[in-house]
């Protein structure tokens, strides 16, 4: 449940909130990271639940400007962001989620965001690219679903050329006409999907098909991408947009080599 | 996936489960029943001796101005050499959990024997507020929350200070230069937003974490506003051992006024916290 860092809880009603999935690659995480770490976004509370794997470090967002805390505070595993001015809040889960525990997260988030307020929830999320059907291969390895409350950003969404996420048949080569939604390594994505359509929530998924590995290209992928609909970071003269990487990305491939081993 | 010389390799996430969770939706009576009686098997439960007890039932939480957590093998080993043994310490309680690798609660409310993985909490004698948890027991994913809420719940959150030593090896702890070993066993420290203490030693550097149930404790404490420290030793060595215990002295010098410390524990008491390790033989003996 939410645990406002001040003495008073904060209003989130009109925000947008941005959650990312746990999800292959982490993009969805590592998406918000730049979102935070670039808008400078304060710490406004934490996520407390026995949901998420307990996890506990200094500031991931210190160095160059932080976001209002210093290099000493403390980060848990899912705290919440805000930025007033954007009207923009991002709750970053750091974690995986608890196998055991899945429903009961997805529970959690829904009734959270509803007691909010947010007008609007965007989820960052991936998909393993090798289950990619001989169409999806070809163009963009973005896409999206709204679910029906959210409906009316369908046209911006066209507008921009976006790609909706296809569905697969259900029973591939015996039953061609039923078809279900598909989101391998999606982690909790299909799950907050159908929990949002019953629920009328508003909610936007933003995916990238994607695989393991060096995943921060697919990062810059999927912001830059988002930026085009929330239009969260203004781009530079150049055409690109100018995020700033969080000090916490540094040495994400171990430490630093033995000098011996050449 | 199809690789290049033509085998079939299984392709994993570091990040999600292969299996897509659908198959929680399709559950009878009979899997929710088996479900929650594994949940209720899994579940942490503080026990204490009758006199707690008792003091508990007539107000609720004990009265707790310091309480100390040593996590891991070195760092209860620090707690027994050099605190235990000092001066009076009552054992008054302990923490029985199972899981699959900690299946010692078959008999949960006996005391565990000595030298058992356990969890155990002492009171010191001469000030009752001042309270000593050594874990030295595998504490599973889904039951850390719980072990941290029930046990800094059975306390008054008003007035108390927590401390937390926890061992971790070198090789979690990253760096941009190598490190050879020179500066090991070393201590970082993390605490949270109302912990007011000076700090002894360099805070934890991103992009480094603390996990299991070091982070439980700290995060509940960073959300209940109750002042903590964490020290966590990086060492080069798998087993107890006496040089990595006496690395956490610092960490508990801030409280001298209220845990004594045994400046120099005898090498007997020292050899018995070590003596694990020794390979009864080997290949080559």
């Amino acid at each position: 449940m939410f645990v406002s860092s001040e003495d008073s809880t904060p209003s989130f009603k009109g925000f947008t909130l941005i959650l990312p999935a746990v999800s292959v690659g982490n993009v969805g995480q590592l998406a918000a990271d730049l979102i935070i770490s670039t808008l400078n976004m304060p710490r406004v509370g934490h996520f407390h639940t026995d949901c998420l794997v307990p996890m506990a470090g200094n500031n991931p967002y210190s160095g160059g400007g932080g976001s209002g805390g210093g290099a000493e505070q403390l980060s848990t595993n899912a705290e919440v962001y805000s930025h007033s001015d954007l009207r923009l809040a991002v709750l970053q889960i750091r974690t995986p989620v608890l196998q055991t525990k899945v429903k009961s997260f997805r529970k959690l988030l829904v009734s959270w965001i509803k007691s909010s307020g947010f007008s609007r929830t965007v989820l960052l999320s991936s998909s393993h690219a090798h289950h990619r059907d001989d169409q999806q291969l070809h163009g963009t390895a973005l896409r999206y679903l709204l679910s029906p409350a959210l409906q009316d950003a369908e046209k911006s969404l066209k507008e921009l050329g976006w790609t909706e996420l296809e569905r697969v048949c259900a029973f591939p080569g015996i039953n061609d006409s039923e078809k279900r939604l598909y989101i391998p390594g999606g982690g909790v994505t299909k799950g907050l999907y159908t929990d949002c359509c019953t629920e009328c929530v508003p909610l936007a998924v933003v995916l990238l098909f994607c695989s393991e590995g060096d995943n921060v290209p697919d990062t810059f992928t999927l912001t830059n991408h988002l930026n085009d609909w929330l239009h969260l970071l203004e781009k530079t003269p150049q055409g690109s947009t100018p995020w700033r990487v969080p000090s916490s990305w540094r040495l994400l491939f171990g430490s630093g080599i033995p000098p011996l081993l050449f | 996936m199809a690789t290049y010389f033509g085998e079939v390799l299984s392709v994993y996430s570091r990040a999600v489960e292969e299996d897509e969770y659908d198959d929680l939706e399709d559950e009878n009576e009979e899997d929710v029943q088996i479900r929650r009686e594994i949940e209720e098997k899994r579940e942490v439960q503080v026990r204490w001796c009758p006199e707690v007890s008792k003091t508990l039932e007539s107000s609720g939480q004990l009265q707790c101005s310091n309480m100390i957590i040593a996590v891991g093998p070195s760092a209860a080993g620090f707690v027994s050499a050099y605190v235990l043994s000092a001066e009076g310490w009552t054992q008054v309680g302990w923490v029985s959990l199972w899981n699959e690798r900690s299946r010692g609660s078959s008999r949960p409310d006996t005391v565990p024997q000595p030298g058992e993985p356990s969890f155990i909490i002492y009171q010191q004698n001469s000030s009752p507020s001042v309270l000593i948890c050594q874990c030295t027991c595998y504490i599973a994913e889904d039951q850390l929350f719980q072990c941290a809420e029930k046990v800094l719940s059975s306390v008054q959150r008003r007035g108390l200070n927590v401390t937390v030593l926890s061992d971790s090896t070198l090789a979690e702890y990253k760096t941009p230069d190598y490190l050879n070993g020179s500066g090991t066993p070393f201590l970082r420290a993390l605490k949270t937003s109302s912990y007011t203490g000076s700090m002894l030693c360099p805070l934890l550097e991103q992009p480094n974490i603390v996990t299991g149930l070091p982070a439980a404790v700290l995060s509940h404490c960073q959300v209940q506003r109750i002042p903590a420290v964490l020290f966590q030793c990086y060492t080069d060595v798998l087993h107890p051992d006496s040089v990595t215990m006496e690395t956490y002295k610092p960490a508990l010098s801030c409280l001298s006024t209220s845990v004594k410390l045994e400046a120099c524990p005898s090498v007997e008491v020292l050899q018995k916290l070590t003596q694990i390790s020794d390979a009864q033989s080997n290949l080559y003996t």
